[in-house]
């Protein structure tokens, strides 16, 4: 494995020895680098000011993807293109398309956002822009701007592609492709500074080598829990092992009717697969995080990060998910809710890791909603989701009820009892008020920041009343925002 | 001058003239990561890095602060704890002496700064901070405003405004109500936090870049904590990352802190809040309860009001007084309220020090009247807005305010009468009301606000302002003044007031950093009077600038004054034609003064505090807004769909950067009465301190239709300059129209004249209490029924 991490800076090639790996990527490029055009405003990953965009070599293309450099950590730049906001600009001083039309529809007030957002309408840009409002939203979620109220911005997104198409940089994109395809070469990196070590094999095999050897590292796969570790709490994470050069888990397949998500598969690339198989799973995903955080962050991350507000955890459960782990050689496989046992404790041996999810793809007559509650529909964290599986049977009674929420136990928790209550009834508002009563025993939640418990098991008997409502009445109007899938 | 001052903006053939929408100075750079914030400044090797130690209690007595393993802990340089400043340890804005920069004796809030390590990196600031020993005797805190009220614990006196009879005119009122409203405070959140950095200079003295609304008192403060006159304290500020209202006041720790180090240590020491730090320790919007008791008429007209307003004040003063005092001014908004009685009490919490916020004050007084007005439409189950329009000031005997000063320029029938048309009020109301007979989850609202706010700072002598201009020989021209610059565009309405006033293209006039070796002794940039203040004292220089090259063309061309025009980028003078540059470098050489400062007083302002009279406002600013949302009744979620709005900028001195002003003032009001909200835990401690918990609009939050109009008709008939209105503050309160069309969408689900009751913010919780409650009125009134 190389001992160097090796990446582009816009067309510059750097090799790092000496690095922390878990020096952010902002502070990188701040501290080290001197670019100070990205900002630090939160260093959560929430605000966006810290947006810079990552190129990738796939197949014979790039791929652009904005990320929050503030979580970041700097060894996982190894192999791509950091692309920062003094990138854009044209040798000749002239202003890229997306800085020009920024500029053109007054998108900055303050102007301490604009690089960020720059950086992620470059992203959307480099992908062909967008008209569409949802579109525009869904790319500029992860960045707040406290001055204009975005109208400015929306604007400027639109108007983006109306300019003309800006020149091929210093390094043209053939040369940068061939130079990070050159980086790829060989079995990965591995880094130790000042007694803290930094791996990123490129093999299951050895990062199950590796990981069994070391049973004391941090498994990263986004960061976008990790990277909070570090900035937030101020960890010193000892050893870590990055998974995310891992081919073999970047899959994403049907497999005898099972979808099987490999754990390095970021939301992003997920989503599309996602929204046509599980549309509704879609929209609750659509709305994790923001771009940046979905460009990065995995569905294997937040699943074994155990959180009880993570938001994937109680749709898989509700959908009947299975979960693939391994030890070296050793592979086991479990119902997902059996993994999560207590607060802060899942079902997971020293060594043993994430190797795929398996979502069985649900039959037609599946009634199938997932609900996501927030004081903010984008980007914000779940006071509590509800997820509903139920088939009835020829009659019309309640054949099964998968029933999960987040937010409302200290893990993701199927909903036993209002399942136990539906089952065999007939699918009738009774029946379901009736069911709904049984929360109360299924669930005792907290009062936090995000909500009180009273709200949360108020809303959550309420979720089921809509779910009804939704597979009752196909004409009902019941979605705010996203896609309602009805009928 | 004054009909100089009274003409509107006339076209002129130059680049930036007034009037005209030129993007924002600092755009280009901005988009490009090319605009310098402090942070960005590249520094020497030895700067130090500083964190502030922090109170774990909200309320106790300090028995031990022991910061001996801090100081000896790796890299550490200096520790300050309140011992080692050398002056006074207190940076109070108004002399209240309440705020000490380090705790002693006694902590007054979760958060509030003992000591503040320097050390060679953030990080091992930050590890040191920890070794200090801290040893507490609790007392008991009071963390609601409930509890302070009820404690009697306040920071000021309690302020008692009184017109006519308000107590007789309830009691002889045909209908009678009194009710409760809670509305939440708000963060800033401006995306650049706090920052000083402090550069030493000679002699002891020291520079400080520091992100601030309000450098010179930042510089006084930071002089009394080094014991040291003020010449001896140089504050600069290019350009805030946002500011609105937070960096008044609060910015001056950090300065003083970040000087003391630089000053003891001979090194630069950079203080940097990074966000949760921010937010735990700098102030907020001030959170109110009000009571009322409204007394009306059969039409809904208010006879008599009685109401109490309390206010989160936090643990010590800051500007709460005046604060408090312009919600007790906006508790009219747009309606004339006759006898009436606004008791205000600052209460004192243990809690972060609240200070200024975008409206200060007036956006809380404003919630509480529109709420007493939804009450009395839903009582008399009367439409809002007809209630809204009959309440509305009027002529003589309908037009002076509680504080007893005439509305001369009463905008809001005519403006509430044109957007009604544009809005397509009544027929969407009509819409809506079809729309949720029909829709069994999803129910629409819309409702219509005005807004009317004073503009002047309420202390009289802060209304003034200063400004720098030199000419160099090439005809460039170096312009300074006392406001500072936070996206807001003072900057370059400021240069288009100079460039228009010399007749020369703006790209020749370089806007220059706020620094108080420059201009002294200004005030902040604060009560939407940036450009109205520091306008007309930058074309004071330059008037005295252009007298002075026309008193030299005159006499060395003998013309006559009237003979010598300034106009598009020339210099006419008799039959001859001279470039700026020329006339200025002509000039020079005849040894003409070229550099002027210019100064503007705020006229015709008084105020007596005793009596709580006068008139404390140059002029009024004025807007509508109408606002439609769609809740969901099963989950209280809300989103915004539709606004329109007509809001009044007099002659706009640049419509781009005043409608920008607009949009985002009514979006972060949005945000305030909606998602935004500050929770605190029965300890104190604040809970939402990121932006992972603390939730301001994203970009999705914005209605899809958006339309605004700036008032056609809108000219200062006051001699502000060129006849534009102050922008910063008023649209904030064009949002309150969502939370009523919120209310209203609840409404929908009530029985006829419930009381929707709906506080702020209007979280997703709250608005499913409010529609809960709703639903239960039906239920009540048809068991009543059955009985
Ligand atoms: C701004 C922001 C917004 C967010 N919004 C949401 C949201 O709306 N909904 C939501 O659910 N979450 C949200 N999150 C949390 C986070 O993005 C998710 O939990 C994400 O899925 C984590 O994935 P990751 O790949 O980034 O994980 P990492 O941060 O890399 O890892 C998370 C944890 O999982 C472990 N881990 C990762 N992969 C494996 C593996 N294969 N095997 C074993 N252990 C593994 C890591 O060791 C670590 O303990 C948000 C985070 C941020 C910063
Ligand atoms: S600094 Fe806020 S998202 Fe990175």
């Amino acid at each position: 494995m190389r001992s160097s991490v090796n990446f582009l800076l816009g067309d510059e090639p750097r090799e790092l020895t000496d690095i922390d790996p878990t020096m952010t990527v902002l502070r990188y490029l701040r501290e080290v680098e001197g670019r100070v055009g990205s900002k630090e405003g939160c260093a959560e990953g929430d605000c966006g000011a810290c947006t810079v965009v990552l190129a990738e070599v796939q197949g014979d293309a790039l791929t652009y993807r904005a990320v929050n450099a503030c979580i970041q950590f700097v060894p996982t730049l190894e192999g791509k293109q950091l692309l920062t906001v003094e990138d854009l600009k044209a040798s000749d001083g002239a202003l890229h398309p997306v800085q020009q039309s920024m500029v053109d529809n007054h998108g900055s007030q303050c102007g301490f956002c604009t690089p960020g957002f720059v950086m992620s309408l470059h992203a959307l840009y480099q992908q062909g822009g967008a008209q569409d409002r949802l579109e525009i939203d869904n790319a500029l979620a992860g960045n707040l701007c406290r001055c204009t109220g975005y109208g400015p911005i929306v604007a400027a997104a639109r108007a983006m592609t109306d300019y003309d198409a800006p020149a091929e940089g210093d390094m043209p994109v053939a040369e940068v492709i061939a130079h990070l395809k050159g980086l790829q070469e060989g079995d990965g990196v591995s880094l130790e500074w000042r007694g803290r070590k930094y791996f990123a094999p490129r093999s299951l095999e050895a990062l199950a080598a590796i990981y069994k050897h070391h049973t004391e590292a941090n498994i990263l796969a986004g960061g976008t829990d990790i990277g909070l570790w570090v900035t937030k709490q101020h960890r010193r994470l000892q050893t870590v092992i990055y998974i995310g050069d891992v081919a073999e888990l970047d899959t994403l397949e049907v497999v005898d009717g099972v979808l099987q998500i490999g754990a390095g598969v970021t939301y992003e690339r997920a989503l599309e697969t996602i929204c046509e198989h599980f549309p509704e799973f879609g929209e609750v995903m659509r709305r994790i995080g923001s771009t940046q955080i979905r460009n990065a962050g995995t569905i294997g991350g937040n699943v074994a990060n155990g959180s009880p507000i993570g938001d994937s955890p109680p749709v898989l459960i509700a959908l009947g998910a299975r979960l693939v782990l391994r030890c070296g050689p050793d592979v086991r496989e479990m119902a997902l809710e059996d993994f999560f046992v207590d607060y802060g404790k899942q079902d997971r041996q020293p060594g043993e890791f994430v190797e795929r999810i398996d979502v069985p793809l649900a039959a037609p007559d599946v009634m199938f909603r997932s609900y996501k509650i927030s004081k903010r529909f984008d980007q914000d964290i779940t006071a509590a989701l509800g997820a509903f599986a139920v088939t009835l049977d020829d009659s019309g009674n309640v054949a099964s009820a998968r029933i999960c929420f987040g937010g409302m136990a200290a893990t993701p928790k199927r909903a036993t009892a209002t399942e136990a209550a539906l089952l065999g009834q007939p699918w009738t508002e009774e029946t379901m008020q009736a069911a709904a009563e049984h929360m109360a025993t299924d669930y005792a939640p907290l009062t936090d920041m995000r909500a009180s418990a009273d709200y949360r098991m108020k809303v959550s008997k309420n979720l089921l009343t809509k779910f009804w409502l939704e597979t009752t009445d196909e004409t009902l109007e019941s979605r705010l925002v996203g896609v309602a899938v009805n009928g | 001058m004054d009909d100089v001052v009274a003409a509107d903006p006339k076209p002129a053939n130059i680049r930036g003239a007034v009037g005209t929408s030129r993007i924002h100075d600092s755009a280009a750079k901005h988009v490009a990561g090319e605009a310098v914030y402090i942070d960005d400044i590249p520094l020497p090797q030895n700067c130090l890095h500083m964190i502030a130690g922090m109170s774990e209690r909200a309320h106790a007595k300090i028995l031990k602060l022991d910061v001996s393993q801090v100081r000896t802990a790796p890299g550490v340089a200096l520790v300050l704890i309140a011992e080692d400043l050398p002056g006074v340890n207190d940076i109070s804005p108004t002399g209240t002496k309440d705020e000490p920069v380090l705790a002693t004796g006694k902590v007054h809030f979760h958060g509030q700064p003992l000591f503040a390590v320097a050390a060679d990196t953030i990080d091992l600031a930050r590890a040191a901070a920890k070794k200090a020993v801290v040893e507490y005797e609790d007392l008991e805190p009071l963390v609601t405003v409930d509890a302070a009220l009820a404690a009697g614990e306040t920071v000021l006196p309690t302020e008692v405004l009184t017109c006519g009879d308000p107590a007789g005119k309830l009691e002889s009122a045909p209908h009678r109500r009194q009710g409760k409203v809670r509305l939440g405070g708000q963060e800033h959140f401006y995306l650049e936090g706090h920052i000083s950095l402090a550069l030493p200079q000679e002699d002891g003295d020291v520079l400080v870049h520091c992100s601030t609304q309000h450098p010179s008192e930042v510089q006084h403060n930071v002089a009394h904590v080094l014991g040291r006159p003020n010449n001896a304290v140089t504050v600069e500020v290019r350009r805030m990352g946002g500011g609105f209202g937070g960096k008044e006041t609060q910015g001056a720790q950090w300065a003083a802190l970040a000087a003391v180090t630089a000053v003891k240590t001979g090194r630069p020491a950079k203080f940097c809040l990074d966000r949760d730090d921010d937010m735990i320790m700098t102030g907020k919007r001030h959170d109110f309860i009000a009571d009322y008791d409204v007394g009306y008429d059969d039409d809904g007209r208010i006879v008599g009001l009685d109401v109490m307003l309390a206010a989160r004040c936090g643990f010590s003063a800051d500007l709460s007084g005046a604060i408090a005092d312009r919600a007790m001014f906006h508790i009219d908004n747009g309606y004339f309220l006759g006898d009436l009685k606004v008791t205000s009490h600052r209460n004192r919490t243990n809690t972060v020090s609240n200070c200024a916020f975008r409206g200060f004050g007036g956006p809380q007084g404003m919630v509480v009247i529109e709420r007493i007005i939804d009450d009395i439409a839903r009582t008399l189950q009367k439409d809002a807005l007809d209630v809204r329009k009959i309440n509305l000031y009027g002529d003589e005997g309908r037009n002076v305010t509680p504080y007893q000063m005439t509305v001369e320029d009463n905008e809001l029938p005519e403006m509430i009468a044109m957007l009604e048309q544009s809005s397509d009020y009544v027929a969407r109301q009509k819409e809506i009301a079809d729309y949720n007979a029909n829709s069994r989850i999803l129910k629409r609202g819309i409702a219509m606000t005005p807004v009317k706010f004073g503009i002047s700072f309420t202390t009289t002598f802060l209304n003034q302002a200063g400004a720098l201009i030199h000419l160099y020989t090439d005809g460039s021209v170096y312009l300074n003044h006392g406001g500072t610059e936070m996206g807001q565009g003072l900057f370059l309405k400021v240069a288009q007031v100079v460039a228009q006033e010399f007749s020369i293209d703006i790209d020749n006039i370089k806007i220059s950093a706020t620094n108080t070796s420059k201009v002294p002794n200004t005030s902040a940039t604060a009560a939407s009077s940036g450009s109205d203040m520091n306008g007309m004292a930058a074309q004071a220089a330059a008037r005295t600038l252009k007298d002075r090259l026309t008193g030299f063309a005159c006499a060395h061309y003998g013309v006559t004054a009237n003979e010598v025009v300034f106009a598009a980028n020339k210099v006419q003078v008799g039959d001859k034609t001279f470039t700026f540059a020329e006339i200025v470098n002509q000039a020079y050489l005849n040894r003409v003064q070229l550099s002027a400062t210019g100064f503007y007083k705020t006229p015709k302002i008084h105020y007596d505090r005793e009596t709580f009279s006068g008139r404390p406002f140059l002029y009024f600013a004025y807007g509508v807004a109408v606002s439609e949302v769609k809740i969901d009744t099963l989950t209280g979620e809300t989103r915004t769909t539709r606004v329109d709005i007509l809001h009044d900028v007099g002659s706009s001195l640049n419509p781009a950067i005043d409608e920008g002003q607009v949009e985002g003032g009514f979006i972060q009001g949005m945000g305030w009465l909606t998602s935004e909200e500050l929770v605190y835990a029965d300890d104190g401690r604040l809970l939402t301190h990121a932006p992972s918990t603390y939730k301001i609009p994203a970009c999705a939050d914005r209605p899809e239709e958006f339309n605004l109009k700036l008032w056609p008709k809108g000219r200062n008939r006051e001699e502000t300059i060129h006849r534009s209105k102050a922008v910063g503050e008023p649209p904030l309160m064009l949002a309150i129209s969502v939370h009523h069309a919120i209310a209203e969408a609840v409404g929908s689900v009530g029985a006829p004249g419930h009381i929707v009751a709906l506080d702020a913010p209007a979280t997703p919780e709250c608005v499913l209490d409010a529609v809960d409650r709703a639903k239960s009125s039906v239920a009540k009134k048809t068991v009543r029924g059955a009985q």
